[in-house]
């Protein structure tokens, strides 16, 4: 098995001969996407003109559907089928698993009388138009039987429970240190229900050819997918073509498949006719998944010189009835701070709303929206200045599991992100600096984010023209994927850029684990390397091996790739003359990676540091940002420009997370009071003000052979608290609710007397 | 219902079901999928077309409301290899990722440059009687309908700042 | 949404008698409030008779020395028109704070006026909604929001006009003309165009079916100062969680009451010489107040205070 020490020795990519690692190059597919000529999911031309699929969704929160009546919905003008539980066609039961092997089990849609949270699909109607299918949707009536629904997450924590396989952490004796330490800070912080709000609404268009059926849907996860649908319609998975070339938006809130894949291709097969489904805006709120509310105790305790004695994050959150999702809200508080006595844990309440998942950075993101605040509050009582307490507490080795950094740089993000954004001229005191009616203050924030890589495989091929095609079920969700498999590609085969094609998105494709967890481009990159090595290893054993090429006796040890020109010392020819004499029918190799057997013995992560100032309208509590900046470590950076959109992306996500993204619940229905974008309130262009944010040099050579990290996940965490501390900065209202909406604040300033 | 509408230059005459919206029209009835549907109630930007110049939601139109009409979608302003400016200072600036509010933040742009071309003020101009001067309040502001969930907006502006010439 | 026959209207004329004569017909402009609701069948019009193109979309002088805006105008140039600009700043920066360019190069003068509410629970058809559904009981008492009326609430629904043109033209004291069903024409003052919800919040204006408003009318402008405020959760495209508009002596709020608020009790204060905040103050002390309305009555004190004060019409 490989170990890390393989991924030291120096390589194509590494070495970066032909500068293409790292550089900002435009944007693979990025042509396509500025002319609106990538096809998405719903903009797929079918073979022949689909029929539109509407989904009819659950109003009561749990209980069973009594009767539809779906006489109205079936005389409509246009209607070609109307299904509930009671006519849908057979699926495999919820949960089967025909192939061992699939990695997600059947899912089907309209599966039973049982209603499990608002907003589920209980009936479907499919007709000629969008406009009939819709119109004929809403004479669907359906009678329900409701039950008692656990949906007040708040009066619900006497139902917690530990989440399943999972143990509260104990190091040393946290109570005893907490009760003897000098300075301590108890306090509990809270995140709502937030949603992804992916542009793209979910939507699949269907279609079968014979017992094959062809699906192309907005989906993070090839497989995923592919095997969700042969479960689910109990086929094989070969007889399911998945693609996902251009998908609007993810953020994990796609990372499952949902209804519109189901009954899509179900309704194509029973119609004989390609059939599109998408969900609207409003079903997007409870028909797909969100991050569910957290609640966090923050228990510190520390010497009067700031190093921490006792340290405790315990974060209560919930999840859906059936489901066993965890938000691991405490999990990236195990490898933060030093301090020698612990306790980190989480509890789960089951509760009867729509399901709960993962969304950008689960975990981190909700939950560095206590720590790094109840870091500031010990600070200021501790009369430190944030960093410096940050400094003071810097583990040398991971302080919950002991094993060495892989790299660390916070602290360096930390001193230079201070000295760019100009931390030097912050008040310590709160309240003191005023420009009009705005109160100015400034707050940072640590991001720590861990890193992954999961096994996955990549195909690379090169035709007779030299052109190389790499092609992998990978996908890009705007994260850039295209763009850096297209870089490592080139770099690893000494290509120009324009000379290579990347082909994903697609269940025939070498398979790789899709977008999730930033290990995106790490996972598929590495896959693609390999790839790309083996590709190598072909072109030098066709080379040295053919009596007509200059290389011809090798030695291949010498071979060098370079600007489409394979050569050893001054003997040289085009990859294209190469091919296109020795091999005119192209090479095809694959490449795999999986992870090192001693990769665990690291405690490996991204950091980085947020630096935020805001204005807090003394007249009205509201907060505008004037200038937010990010230092972060995460690894080789592959391209400049996509990896700084991502990084100032999940900022902005925080930005959205400290001042205005809420899906509130109303107990009484079991529902989301806001169910649109003109009430869930993601930032818009103008909230967005002087955001910038800069990578340190770095390469961890024990994440991958390229010694890259994720970049996608990494700008949210933390950022929220940068700013909910630039706001006590600026007026000495403390909040501890997120988001930090007017009404807040404002009462907060009038409790002060302001 | 019959509609005639001039599409990217070209007379288009549709015979629909009147609750067809101009987005829908272009989408499914003429190809046009480069506008996208990101809300379908006015509330993201994603379907922004140009109506007779003008920046507009297509989604909360009728296509019959048009007839008569000019209308300029993404497909309208330039193809790959010959972008229109817009496109490529976006696309040079990396002000996208999933691309899908993308279309809809070119044409609202493109649009936006009129405006302020034609002296309009928005709610970020101090004096509404001085001339309008694109600073970067004014680009965030006037582009604050086009909702982008990657969150580019840095790289949006950017763009746009090429375009607009350097006004502090 | 239902299926309805369209029509474009010849002349206001017409226009007029198409809706006045079936119930199921309905006035479109812009388009922006009516098909958003029409998508959620909050609105089922059988009909719709598009008067966005008919020739009262321009602006002239009165021989009052004011202004007349045509029912049609877009939103976008009107605040963009220079003598709005220079004679009636609080209304282009009204309109300039609400919805976003886009929106605003479709809405009409007279499609802002009557838009419906935002209440959350008016535009998700799951839930009972007095408005929407009369007799079906109103969500949004008891429920978690906090933003309802402050003013003229009933036990039938707490929801509030949420326009910010409507609240610079209360303040200017506009008024619209319109052409009736008989094909007269009468003249209605802004502040009195909205009705309070009472038992029947279905009812949202005193206009009868069929008819249409041709133009909104604004008097010279008022001597002082002029002043606009929005308060709302993100920077931009948001609607309002309170506004303020301040022309000479005259106040108005917004988002505070199921029509555009005239500030009445705070126009007296300031006419007695009473100081921005004592002149905010009397007017709320004229709010229903209980706890769930306790912070936005604040908000709305704090603002008018401060809004009063930018204009320069306190002593
Ligand atoms: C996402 C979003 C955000 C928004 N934000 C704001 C905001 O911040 N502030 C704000 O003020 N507004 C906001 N709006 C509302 C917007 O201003 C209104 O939708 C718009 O002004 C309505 O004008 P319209 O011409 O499109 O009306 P339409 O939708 O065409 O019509 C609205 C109503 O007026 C009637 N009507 C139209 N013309 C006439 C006439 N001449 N005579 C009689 N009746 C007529 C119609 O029958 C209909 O009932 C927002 C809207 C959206 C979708
Ligand atoms: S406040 Fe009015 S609009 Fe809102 S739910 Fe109650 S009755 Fe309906
Ligand atoms: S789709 Fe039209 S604004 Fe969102
Ligand atoms: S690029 Fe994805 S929403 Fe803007």
């Amino acid at each position: 098995m490989t170990s890390v020490r393989d991924w030291a020795e120096p390589n194509p990519v590494t070495e970066n001969r032909g500068g293409v690692i790292g550089k900002g190059v435009d944007r693979y597919e990025g042509a396509l996407k500025v002319t609106g000529t990538a096809p998405y999911a719903y903009d797929t031309v079918a073979p022949s003109p689909p029929a539109i699929g509407v989904l009819v969704t659950a109003t009561i929160p749990r209980g069973r559907v009594t009767s539809v009546d779906t006489a109205a919905a079936e005389a409509a003008p246009g209607v070609q089928l109307v299904w509930t539980h009671l006519n849908v066609p057979a699926q495999a039961p919820r949960g089967t698993r025909a192939n061992p092997r699939s990695q997600r089990a059947s899912n089907p849609a309209l599966g039973s009388d049982r209603v499990e949270y608002y907003g589920q699909s209980v009936a479907f109607v499919v007709a000629d138009t969008f406009e009939n299918a819709r119109a004929a949707a809403e004479l669907v009536k359906v009678a329900y039987a409701a039950e008692p629904a656990v949906v007040d997450f708040m009066a619900s924590f006497d139902q917690a429970t530990l989440p399943p396989d999972e143990e509260d952490v104990h190091i040393g004796d946290f109570h005893g240190a907490f009760a003897a330490a000098p300075v301590t800070i108890d306090e509990t912080y809270f995140s709502p229900i937030q949603n992804h709000v992916q542009m793209e609404p979910c939507a699949t268009i269907a279609w079968w050819e014979g017992d094959k059926v062809t699906v192309h849907t907005s989906i993070q996860m090839v497989k995923g997918g592919q095997h969700a649908l042969a479960e689910t319609l109990a086929i094989p998975s070969s007889d399911v073509h998945l693609l996902t070339r251009y998908i609007g938006g993810g953020f994990g809130g796609k990372g499952q498949p949902y209804d519109d894949l189901i009954l899509s291709a179900l309704a194509a097969r029973a119609l004989k006719r390609p059939v599109k489904v998408a969900y609207t805006r409003q079903q997007m709120f409870h028909g797909t998944i969100h991050r569910p509310a957290v609640d966090m105790r923050v228990r510190l305790g520390a010497e009067p010189n700031g190093r921490l004695t006792a340290f405790a994050v315990e974060a209560t959150t919930h999840c859906a009835r059936a489901a066993t999702f965890t938000e691991h809200a405490a999990n990236f508080s195990r490898n933060l701070y030093a301090a020698p006595n612990r306790l980190t844990g989480h509890r789960l309440v089951r509760m009867d709303l729509p399901h709960a998942g993962p969304m950008r950075a689960p975990g981190e993101a909700p939950g560095m929206l206590s720590l790094e605040c109840a870091m500031d509050e010990l600070a200021e009582k501790l009369g430190l200045d944030p960093i410096e307490l940050r400094i003071r507490n810097e583990p040398d080795i991971d302080p919950e599991t002991g094993k060495p950094f892989s790299i660390r740089q916070l602290v360096r993000c930390m001193t230079e992100g201070a000295q760019r954004f100009g931390w030097e001229r912050r008040n310590p005191v709160p309240g003191q600096v005023r420009d009009g009616r705005w109160m100015v203050g400034m707050g940072m924030a640590a991001a720590i984010r861990g890193n992954f890589l999961l096994p996955a495989k990549a195909g690379v091929r090169i035709d007779a023209g030299g052109i190389i095609t790499l092609r992998q079920g990978m996908t890009d969700i705007g994260t850039g994927t295209y763009t850096i498999l297209a870089q490592i590609t080139a770099e690893t085969l000494g290509v120009p850029l324009g000379h290579v094609r990347v082909e994903i998105g697609d269940s025939d494709f070498p398979p790789a684990p899709g977008s999730g967890g930033q290990f995106g481009a790490a996972t598929a990159g590495s896959a693609a390397f390999e790839a790309g090595m083996n590709l190598r290893r072909a072109l030098t054993e066709l080379a040295v091996g053919d009596p007509n090429s200059p290389l011809y006796g090798g030695p291949a040890e010498y071979v060098t790739f370079e600007n489409g020109v394979i050569a050893i010392e001054n003997r040289s020819e085009t990859l294209a003359a190469l091919v296109g004499r020795a091999a005119p029918d192209g090479i095809y190799v694959e490449g795999s990676i999986s992870p090192a057997a001693d990769a665990r013995d690291y405690s490996q992560h991204t950091y980085g540091a947020h630096f935020a100032e805001v204005g807090v309208n003394q007249v009205t509590g509201e907060v505008r940002l004037r200038k937010m900046f990010g230092v972060f470590a995460a690894g080789r950076i592959l391209n400049a420009k996509t990896a700084k959109s991502q990084i100032t992306g999940g900022m902005i996500w925080g930005v959205g997370t400290a001042l205005t993204e809420v899906n509130a619940v109303d107990p009484r229905f079991g529902s989301f009071v806001n169910q649109d974008m003109a009430e869930y309130l993601a930032p818009v262009h103008a909230d967005i003000v002087d955001l910038d944010a800069m990578f340190l040099d770095e390469a961890d050579d024990k994440a991958n052979p390229m010694g890259i990290k994720g970049v996608g996940e990494l700008g949210i965490a933390g950022a929220g608290a940068a700013i909910a501390n630039a706001i006590y900065n600026a007026t000495g209202v403390r909040l501890r609710d997120y988001p930090m909406t007017p009404d807040k604040v404002l009462a907060g300033l009038m409790a002060k007397g302001l | 219902m019959r509609t005639t509408i001039t599409v990217n230059g070209t007379a288009r005459t549709l015979d629909v079901d009147p609750r067809t919206t101009l987005l829908d029209a272009l989408r499914e009835h003429l190809g046009l999928t480069g506008s996208k549907k990101g809300c379908d109630h006015g509330q993201c930007g994603a379907c922004t077309v140009l109506v007779n110049g003008v920046r507009i939601n297509s989604c909360l139109s009728i296509l019959a409301m048009h007839d008569g009409d000019q209308v300029t979608t993404i497909e309208g302003l330039g193809q790959p290899g010959a972008l229109h400016p817009v496109q490529q200072a976006f696309l040079e600036r990396d002000a996208l990722q999933c691309g899908y509010c993308t279309p809809g933040q070119i044409c609202s742009t493109v649009g936006m440059l009129q405006e302020a071309a034609d002296g309009w003020a928005s709610k970020e101009t101090a004096d509404l009687s001085a001339p309008t001067a694109l600073t970067d309040a004014e680009i965030r502001e006037r582009m604050s309908g086009n909702i982008c969930r990657c969150s580019a907006y840095p790289q949006i502006l950017a763009a746009i700042r090429d375009l607009a010439g350097e006004v502090a | 949404m239902k299926p309805f026959t369209y029509e474009r209207a010849a002349d206001a004329k017409a226009a007029v008698k198409a809706v006045a004569e079936n119930p199921g017909a309905k006035f479109l402009a812009g388009g922006t409030n009516l098909l958003d609701l029409m998508k959620l069948e909050i609105e089922t019009p059988t009909h719709l008779v598009d008067v966005g193109r008919l020739p009262f979309a321009g602006i002239e002088a009165t021989d009052e020395g004011g202004l007349r805006i045509g029912g049609a105008m877009t939103n976008a140039k009107l605040a963009a028109h220079p003598k709005v600009r220079e004679l009636y700043p609080v209304l282009a920066r009204a309109i300039l704070a609400g919805a976003s360019g886009q929106l605003r190069n479709k809405a009409t003068t007279a499609g802002n006026l009557l838009q419906r509410t935002r209440c959350d629970y008016f535009y998700d058809t799951a839930k009972p909604c007095n408005k929407r559904e009369p007799g079906s009981g109103c969500s949004a008492i008891g429920g978690p929001g906090g933003y309802g009326a402050i003013f003229g609430a009933s036990e039938a629904c707490i929801a509030t006009h949420t326009s910010d043109m409507a609240v610079a033209l209360t303040a200017l004291d506009a008024s619209v003309e319109t052409m009736t069903p008989d094909g007269g024409a009468r003249t209605i003052k802004v502040e009195a165009l909205h009705r309070l919800p009472g038992a029947s919040p279905q009812v949202e204006t005193d206009l009868a079916a069929g008819e249409l408003i041709t133009a909104v009318v604004l008097p010279p402008p008022p001597a002082g100062g002029q002043a606009y405020a929005k308060v709302r959760d993100r920077a931009s495209y948001a609607h309002g969680l309170a506004m303020v508009a301040v022309a000479g002596g005259r106040v108005a709020f917004g988002a505070v009451a199921h029509k555009p608020w005239r500030a009445e009790k705070a126009e007296a204060a300031l006419a007695a010489g009473a100081s921005a905040a004592e002149a905010a103050s009397a007017e709320v002390a004229g709010a229903d107040a209980d706890d769930r309305r306790a912070h936005k009555i604040a908000l709305v004190r704090r603002l008018a205070a401060a809004t009063i004060e930018d204009a320069g019409s306190a002593r």
